[in-house]
This record gives structure tokens, sequence and C-alpha cells, in this order.
């Protein structure tokens, strides 16, 4: 029962958050058609992306999103290691506020 | 000299862009947001302008690039312990809530004229009000600092959020990072609002929601500051699909800025572990105001010093705060050194 509860619960903060944030991404874009010109560019992972823009925006929306959280992942852990390297305590902060 | 290398193609734009500058806005934005807790997207857009970035593209490219450095922000905020995910959580429920009724007050608004001036100027107004708020808040703590009235971190000012925490309206939760208890409904009704504010003036909200954390919720200013950056980030993930379904993305601008921005996220987040919360404070009311006089020049249609005004600051705060973090490392450094030597 309990944990019926929690999916409950969660289900509907799911269903509350997702039409509101795309509400807070802000407001309606303006109708717009732009076409990447491939012709440009050589096969390879632009040539890829550039075509996909073109023909279903939705897989390129899903690649541009899972990229971006991917790479800020990535480049997370990367600064960390490098951070840590440094000798500079961090994981501990004194909170002063004057 | 042969300076196109300096110069790298954007495929779906068509076209070429100085990649340094998009580094370097990168990178301010970074440092900055890591440091005031917010996404900083009034920043990015002036910056990518003056580069020649097609503005088609400049919304969707700035909203990926804050997701990704919020991302970075987030981790390096969640090891310092200044991150408080169930806080963040439940003011998600009132922020998106909040966010949908502002935009239908717009849309309602809209059907009756153009209201664009008006949103501009209740932009200024709170813009205003903010600064305000930040200013009488920092006299107040140093008044009561000269008179000895210093509480457990330091001396305080405006204490708001220490009567709305008695709120005794169940259920009452405790915010370990944060460090206090509370009515639910306290973050849920003050996140509504500034969501609310954030849907009608169509901004991001971190510029609102930060001062409301610390003033009316009563979080440290560091735990604002990494709570409110892990808001940025869910929001601006989804953004970033929205955008790209819209074809309003240049994925390589994206990553360009993300690199530079993941360095200035670090150095802006180590710099809050040396900055008193009262500098965070100041600094973030200076960044306000200059907000708010670039809000005014466009409004006057003075938009070359507007984006000169803006891109300024970002340059003199970015400076100020790698300040903070390479002296604070600095002689944090030597006085480990030294303790090592003396053991």
């Amino acid at each position: 029962m309990k944990r019926l509860s929690k999916i409950l619960s969660l289900s509907t903060v799911v269903v509350l958050l997702l039409p509101a944030l795309a509400l807070a991404a802000g407001g309606p874009a303006k109708d717009l058609i732009v076409v990447a010109d491939t012709r440009v560019l050589e096969p390879g992972p632009m040539r890829y992306f550039a075509d996909l823009y073109n023909t279903n925006t939705t897989l390129f929306a899903v690649w541009a999103t899972v990229m971006t959280a991917v790479y800020g992942c990535f480049l997370g852990f990367l600064m960390d290691f490098l951070m840590s390297r440094t000798g500079i305590d961090l994981k501990s902060r004194k909170i002063i506020e004057h | 000299m042969d300076a196109s290398w300096l110069y790298l193609w954007m495929p779906i734009a068509g076209m070429k862009i100085f990649w340094p500058g998009l580094v370097l806005i990168g990178f301010s934005v970074g440092c900055i947001g890591g440091f005031f807790g917010m996404g900083g997207a009034w920043m990015v857009t002036p910056g990518l302008n003056i580069l020649g970035f097609p503005m088609a593209f400049a919304i969707g490219t700035d909203i990926a690039h804050i997701a990704g450095k919020s991302m970075v922000s987030t981790m390096r905020h969640s090891k310092f312990g200044n991150v408080d995910y169930k806080l963040g959580l439940i003011m998600i429920v009132g922020t998106m809530a909040g966010i949908e009724v502002g935009a239908q007050i717009i849309m309602t608004l809209e059907r009756a004229g153009n209201i664009g001036t008006i949103v501009r100027w209740v932009y200024v107004v709170l813009l205003a009000l903010i600064t305000w708020l930040v200013f009488a808040d920092y006299a107040k703590a140093v008044s009561k600092k000269k008179k000895g009235d210093v509480g457990e971190h330091g001396a305080e000012g405006i204490t708001w959020y220490k009567t709305l925490q008695k709120l005794n309206i169940p259920p009452m939760v405790h915010f370990t990072a944060a460090g206090f208890t509370c009515s639910a409904w306290l973050p849920i009704g003050v996140s509504f609002v500034t969501g609310v504010l954030a849907g009608f003036l169509g901004i991001g909200g971190g510029l609102v929601r930060m001062p409301a954390l610390v003033y009316l919720i009563g979080c440290p200013t560091h735990i604002a500051v990494g709570t409110d950056l892990f808001e940025v980030m869910i929001s601006g993930l989804y953004g970033a699909f929205t955008y790209s379904m819209k074809g309003r993305i240049e994925m390589v601008a994206v990553f360009v800025m993300l690199t530079g921005a993941a360095i200035g996220a670090q150095i802006g987040t180590v710099a809050t572990k040396y900055a008193r919360g009262y500098g965070i404070r100041v600094a973030f009311g200076i960044a306000v105001l200059c907000c708010m006089i670039s809000i005014i020049l466009k409004e006057f249609k003075m938009d070359a010093a507007a984006a000169v005004l803006i891109l300024g600051t970002i340059g003199i705060i970015s400076l100020w705060i790698c300040k903070i973090t390479f002296v604070g490392a600095a002689e944090e450094l030597r006085v480990k050194k030294a303790r090592e030597a003396g053991a």
C-alpha cells in the first residue's frame, strides 16, 4: 500500500511537471523553417546530425538532450578528477554569512 | 596570418563562428552561474549576438548549454553538501505549477493587446525590488555586526524566513542539508509565487528563486546557490529537448560553450567555499542591478549600450570570482603545506 501510494505520488508529480516544464523553457517559438545545408558537409557525425535535423526532428531532439546530459556528466567527472589533483579540500566548507 | 582556424563551421546555422568567443562566453557564464546559482540566459544572448550568432538559434543553444553547465555545477556543489535535493524536488512542484499559471496570465493579457512593454517594466520593478532587498539586508547585517548581534553563521540582516518557518501546517519537513524544519507548504508556496513571476516574465527564474530561497525560506546562501542550480539543470534539460524539437539549436556551439563553462563552473563553485554568504549576496545584487539597467536601455532602443553594460558586468564579476578562487585556494594550500611540515 505504501509502495502504491509512493508510485501514485510520483506519477502525480510527473504529470504536473511535464506541461509546466514545457512552459519553463519559455514562450512558444515563432514559425521558423531552417534547413541545414548538408551539401557542404563531408560524410561523418556532422553530416549525420545535419541530416537528422532536416528529416527527423524528434530523434534529433532526443540526441541533442541526451548528448548534452552525457557531455555535461563527462565534463563534470573529468573536472572532478582534475580538481582532485589540486590538493584543495573539495568536500567541506564553512558557512559564514557575514 | 591565416586566422581561419579560429573559426568553426556551424553545420546547422551554415556559417563560421569565432569559437574562442564561444568558449569565453561559456567560461564567464559558468563562473557566474556556479557562484550565484542561476542559469544566466540574460548574459548569454548579448554575447552570442555580438559574435554574430544567428538569433534564430540563440535561445535553444543558450538553454542546452545552461542545462549542461548546471549539471557540472550541481555535481561540484553536491560534493560540498550545498544541494538540498529534498527541498529542490519539493520546490520543482510549486515552480512548475507557478510557471504554468504565469504563462496563462500572459496569454490572457496578450489577447487584450500588446503587453511586451508592460512585462518589461514589471521585470524592471521586480529587479529593483530584489536589488533593494539585497542592499537593505546587507546594510542591516553590517549594523547588527557593529552592535555585536551575531548568530551561529554570523550577523544576519533581513530574517523574514524566521516568521515564515513558524507556520505550523502539516506536513512538517526537515531539510537536512539546509538545516531547518518547516511546513512543506512554505517552499511549495514560495516556489509557486516565484514560478508565477518566472512564467509571467518568460525567464528561467534563477534571478527570483535564489533570493526567495534565502530571504523567504531561510536557506543559507551556499545551499540556496546549489539547490537553485539543481532546479535549473532539470528545467534546462527539458528546455533543450523542446527547443531542439523546434529546430532552434546549434549543437556544435553548445558543446564548445559547454567546454568553457565546465572550467568556469569549477572556478565559480569553488569560489563559494572561500566567499562569505553576504559577499555572494552583494555581488548578486550588483549583477541584478546591471541586468535591470540593461533592460531599461533596451526599452529605449539603446541595444549597443545594453550589450556593453552586460558584457562589462560579466567580465568584471568573472575576474572577481577567479580572484576569490585563486587567492582562497593558494591560501588553503599554503596552510595545508605548513601543517604537514609542522607535523
